[in-house]
Order: C-alpha cells, then sequence, then structure tokens
C-alpha cells in the first residue's frame, strides 16, 4: 500500500465529513495562527528594537558619573562623586583598543537666527562625532580636532534646525546665536532620523569646551567611547574601569553601558515575552489536539464495522494504524496550514491598519509551525489509531 | 481445497466457557457448493470466521490450499485473507463514502497493486456483475441488489480460491436475492469454490453438498441424491 493510497483514503474520509473536519481542526487552527501572530509580532519589534540601537554601532560604551546600583547608607556616609572630567576623557583616549572618544556635556539652549528662534539640544562634543557614533556630515565639514579644552565658535547643526530656522537658504558660513552668543555654522549633519521616539536630527554640536561654558559646568554628562573591534570589548571595559577607579581615588563611582550588553539584556527581555507568548499558544495547541484526539476516537467508534471489513479485505493492523494516523496528521496539517495562513494574514493586514508596528514572519517560524501541527496530530491520532489497529475483526464486523 | 480437522472453538464468555464449535471435521474441494445450515446458536457464524480466517480455532487444523493457517501469525492471515478468500456478507459492507468502482478497488488497495492495474480489474469485475453503468454511483445511489453485486465484484477481484457468502440474501427483496444468488452460482460453475452460510432452507437447498450444524458439531453432511432444480427466475423468501 503505497504512501499515496494512505493520503488518498484518509483525505476522502476527512472530505466525506467536511464540515466536522474543519470544526475539529478549528483548534489547531486558533492555536498556530494566535502563535504566529504574537510571535510575528514579536519578531518584528525584536528586530525594530535591535535596529535601533545598533544604529549607533555595537563597540560603543557610555561612561557615566555614580552608580546605578545603590549600596552603603545614604547622606553623610555615602560614597562621593567624583565627576568626569576632559582629563577622564584624554586618559581614556589613550587606552589601547580605544579607537576614539567623544566628551559629551548636553543641554537646551535658545538658537537664533534672522530673528528666529528654536529650542534646541546642544550637544558640547569632539571632533570624533561621526566616527563615534556613525553619523554623516552632508555639507561642510565637522567640528575640527583641537584641543579639548579650548573653545571655538563653530556650529554644526542638524537637518531640521536648518530646516526650521535657515529654510531654503544656505547655512554654511552662516551665523547663528545659541543662548546669545554668536557661533559660525561649518557643517550640516545627514538625516538620521528618530531614536526611540527623540528626533536626532533636532540638534545642534558645538566644541565641549564652548557647551561647559555655556552650561556653566566644568564635568561632562557622559564619555563615549569607540572601542577598536568587538572582540576588544571586554578587555577594554575593564581597562577603563581600572584606570577611572584609581583617577577617581579607588572609588567605581561611574557606570559603564556597552552597547552589547544592553543589546543582550534587550534581546533577552524580548525573547522571554515571545518565549512567554509561544508558550499560550501552546496551550491552544494543546487543546486543538485534544479536539482532534476526541474526533478520531469518535471516528474509530463509528467506523468499527468499516475497520473489520478492511480487515476481512486483507488489511493488516498496521495498515489500519497507518490509515488513522494519516487521517489525524493531514487533519491537523491541514490545521496548521489554515491557521498559518490565517496568522500571516492578520499579520499583513495589521501592517496595513498600523504601518509603524513592526511585523515580522521568519521562516523558520513557518516551518516549525508546520512541524508542531503535524506532529500535534500524529500524537493524538495514534491512541486511537492503536485502538483501530487492534480491534479484533469478527467483533468489529459484527458492529453495527 | 479446505481441510477442516479436529475444530474447536471455545470463547471465555464470563466464568464458564462456551464451546461453540466441538471438533468440526469438513473437507471441501476446490469448486465445491456447500451449504452451511443450523439455526442461530449452531456454530455457523463460528465456522464462517474461521473459514475466512478472521477467527482462529482453539484447537484442531485449518488446511488452505495445503498450507496450514491456524498457526500463521496475524499479517500472513490478513494476506490470505486478501488474496485467497473472498467475503459477501448479509449487509453489504460497502464504504459508504467510495464510489462503487472505488470500493471494488479496496481489496487491491491493500494489497498493494498498482493504480492503473486496480482500475481496470475494478472495471472488468464490474463488467462481470453487469454494474458497469454504476461505477461512480456511491452505495446511497445503489439499490440493495446492486450493492450487493458491487459486494461481490468486490469478493472476486482478488481472484480468491473460495467465496464465502454470509446470508447472502438476507437483506434483499426475493427478486434482488435471485439475482444474486444465480450470481455467485453462475462464479461457481466456472469453477471458484462456493460456501453459503444461511439459515434459509431454499437459498441453502440449492447447493450440491449440504451441512448442517447443531450444538458446535456437524450433524449432516450430505450430497443429495438428485442434483437441486436450478430455476430461472425469483425465488421464495424463506
Amino acid at each position: 500500500m503505497s504512501g499515496r493510497d494512505f493520503l488518498g483514503l484518509a483525505w476522502q474520509s476527512i472530505w466525506f465529513h467536511r464540515q466536522r473536519s474543519l470544526l475539529t481542526v478549528l483548534g489547531i487552527l486558533i492555536g498556530i495562527a494566535s502563535v504566529i501572530l504574537l510571535t510575528s509580532i514579536g519578531e518584528g519589534t525584536r528586530h525594530y528594537v535591535l535596529s535601533e540601537f545598533t544604529q549607533f554601532g555595537t563597540t560603543l560604551a557610555a561612561v557615566n558619573p555614580g552608580r546605578i546600583q545603590t549600596t552603603g547608607l545614604p547622606g553623610a556616609l555615602g560614597i562621593t562623586i567624583h565627576p568626569l572630567t576632559l582629563g577622564d576623557a584624554e586618559v581614556l583616549r589613550r587606552i589601547p583598543g580605544v579607537a576614539n572618544v567623544v566628551p559629551v556635556v548636553v543641554g537646551t539652549a535658545p538658537i537664533e537666527h534672522a530673528g528666529r528662534t528654536r529650542n534646541t539640544f546642544v550637544y558640547g562634543v569632539s571632533a570624533a562625532v561621526p566616527e563615534v557614533w556613525r553619523m554623516r556630515v552632508r555639507g561642510g565639514r565637522f567640528l575640527p580636532e583641537m584641543d579639548l579644552r579650548r573653545g571655538a565658535p563653530l556650529a554644526v547643526i542638524g537637518p531640521k534646525v536648518r530646516r526650521e530656522l535657515f529654510g531654503e537658504e544656505n547655512c554654511l558660513g552662516g551665523h547663528l546665536r545659541i543662548a546669545g552668543q554668536r557661533f559660525q555654522v561649518i557643517g550640516l549633519m545627514e538625516p538620521k532620523g528618530q531614536f526611540l521616539g527623540f528626533d536626532i536630527d533636532d540638534s545642534v554640536y558645538i566644541p565641549v569646551m564652548e557647551a561647559a561654558r555655556m552650561f556653566n559646568r566644568d564635568d561632562l554628562h557622559e564619555i563615549d567611547v569607540l572601542i577598536a573591534n568587538a572582540s576588544l570589548i571586554d578587555p577594554v571595559v575593564k581597562r577603563i574601569r581600572s584606570v577611572l577607579t584609581e583617577r577617581h581615588g579607588g572609588e567605581e563611582d561611574f557606570t559603564i553601558t556597552t552597547q552589547t550588553g544592553m543589546l543582550d539584556s534587550l534581546d533577552r527581555i524580548i525573547r522571554i515575552v515571545s518565549l512567554a507568548v509561544a508558550g499560550i499558544g501552546a496551550i491552544s495547541l494543546l487543546v486543538g489536539a485534544i479536539g482532534i484526539l476526541t474526533m478520531m476516537w469518535i471516528s474509530v467508534n463509528e467506523r468499527t464495522s468499516e475497520i473489520g471489513l478492511a480487515r476481512a479485505l486483507g488489511a493488516t493492523p498496521r495498515q489500519i494504524l497507518l490509515l488513522f494516523l494519516a487521517e489525524a496528521a493531514m487533519l491537523s496539517g491541514l490545521g496548521g496550514m489554515l491557521g498559518l495562513a490565517t496568522g500571516m494574514g492578520l499579520a499583513q493586514a495589521l501592517r496595513l491598519y498600523a504601518p509603524g508596528l513592526p511585523v515580522q514572519t521568519p521562516l523558520q517560524f513557518v516551518l516549525l509551525a508546520l512541524a508542531v501541527s503535524l506532529g500535534v496530530g500524529l500524537l493524538s491520532g495514534l491512541l486511537p489509531a492503536r485502538r483501530a489497529a487492534r480491534l479484533d475483526p469478527v467483533l468489529a464486523l459484527a458492529a453495527e | 481445497m479446505i481441510e477442516l480437522s479436529g475444530i474447536e472453538r471455545i470463547y471465555e464468555v464470563g466464568a464458564s466457557p462456551v464451546r461453540a464449535l466441538k471438533g468440526v471435521n469438513l473437507t471441501i474441494h476446490r469448486g465445491d457448493y456447500v451449504s452451511i445450515m443450523g439455526p442461530s446458536g449452531s456454530g455457523k457464524s463460528t465456522l464462517l470466521h474461521i473459514l475466512g480466517c478472521l477467527d482462529r480455532p482453539t484447537a484442531g487444523s485449518y488446511r488452505l490450499d495445503g498450507r496450514e493457517t491456524a498457526d500463521l501469525p496475524e499479517v500472513e492471515l490478513s494476506r490470505v485473507r486478501g488474496h485467497q478468500i473472498g467475503f459477501v456478507f448479509q449487509f453489504f459492507h460497502l464504504v459508504p463514502r467510495l464510489t462503487a468502482s472505488r470500493n471494488i478497488e479496496l481489496p487491491m488497495v491493500f494489497a498493494g497493486v498498482p493504480v492503473d492495474e486496480r482500475r481496470e480489474r475494478a472495471g472488468r469485475a464490474l463488467e462481470v456483475v453487469g454494474l458497469t453503468a454504476r461505477a461512480d454511483h456511491r452505495p446511497d445511489q445503489l439499490s440493495g441488489g446492486e450493492q450487493q453485486r458491487v459486494a461481490i465484484a468486490r469478493a472476486i477481484v482478488m481472484d480468491p480460491s473460495v467465496l464465502l457468502a454470509d446470508e447472502p440474501t438476507g437483506n434483499l427483496d426475493s427478486r434482488s436475492g435471485g439475482e444474486i444468488v444465480q450470481l455467485i452460482e453462475g462464479m461457481n460453475a466456472r469453477g471458484l469454490t462456493l460456501i453459503v452460510v444461511t439459515h434459509d432452507p431454499v437459498i441453502g437447498g440449492r447447493a450440491r453438498r449440504w451441512v448442517r450444524l447443531a450444538d458446535g458439531n456437524v450433524v449432516e453432511d450430505k450430497v443429495p441424491d438428485e442434483s437441486p432444480a436450478r430455476p430461472v427466475g425469483p425465488l421464495k423468501a424463506s
């Protein structure tokens, strides 16, 4: 008896009871559809978040003042927090394996040009920004290499600032006032869009010393360190930690955040959420499997005399077993395919309805869903099929 | 050739065993036409099941075409049923969702006959029973007599050495019953061994040899003196 014959007979039986078959596979259909839909959303979200973060590069480490963990008692007994200084930045720059550093002082200030004023973010940075933050200059040039402790009235603006203040007018070489001080525009950044809802294009970059003076600070908000390559991340971060701890009088009063560390934990969180979602789907699959089991059980009872007849016509117990298994697997495989189509259809519909929502169905999920539904069918068909195969032909024939 | 010797069949029902057959000896030659008669409970169904290899004797030997079947494994017994025995039942036992020709193909499906050959042989079997025009009808679109013809076509399609008919006319009116009997008698005339199990003396009386069972024993086994008339036409229902 060929595989085609088994599938043919199974299909004839499923088609003969098509309404009942459809109802039976509904459980599997809903299970697979929900798993596919939810994991599509989860996977899309994961990719979205990951690409948001990796746009700044994966070998970036940020040093911020203060510890995130709470240790000891607050107040008099708490540790002193040393500020991060330009000196720290210069020392970090010299650590082997560090490609470059960007000291950051940030604040908001009114920007003024030709009678128009806009409050926006002002970043005091160094010439290394395009390299470290992976940003590109569209016109002119970025801030020049110079002594970090010296200022210069030079500014690079984001495309949104340019649009709002300069309009179509050429901005390069023009002047603007930042918090009342006069700066010359020497560069225009490429649009970079939003980062987690924050508009990167709505910023102005000036030398770090100018920003420190403007915001009246002598310490840095952050030092961004670009590490030469991914394999050096761990040793370099270790070195940064020991150098800074030594410079800060033996206190580790700063926090180093690596992109990879952040990405890992984000990835982990999203995967756990996806897994939980898949678990819920698995429960509905289980319910679907019980549906098939019940249906097949009833089917074996209904067709007892047919099984007896098949035995009289020469069918072996093994053939009977395979016939019923084929029917169960086909039922749930059908449910799997319909569920897949439903889930992916819903995901696409969702994308049309909410274009911002990232939805993605990876191929391996599709294959896994089909494999799982076939497996579920075989498992739930096993018990009824074994019962069918073990029926005594004489008793089975006599059944009505 | 069928050789039964000392066939016993004991059922374990509750505490006391029931002896359905108590040592049956029977030899049936190729091409024979035998009726097995007896009241219900006489053991004729049990004998039929053993003859059809659907059931095994508790003791005794059953040789079919020279081969001992009593100790064959289940897979081999299935093969014997598929290849050497054709069954015709009182209630036709057609699969309701399959067309006449697909029903006839079933034993060939289980035997692994290739599709093309199946179609061809099913077509020929339908021709033999005169139902070529009904090939694509499902059982519920056929009359009782037609359904039994399909069942007969299915029984002979594997070219068995014996046709076992269990009350073949029991569920038919006398006209279709007569036609069915004529059909299988015609096959017997061309050399097929025919065993009819019935409680109907009119049907049973038509056989060349009468075997009567009572209480698990063969109580009569005779070839009637004069071959019974073979009237062509309707039989009287019992």
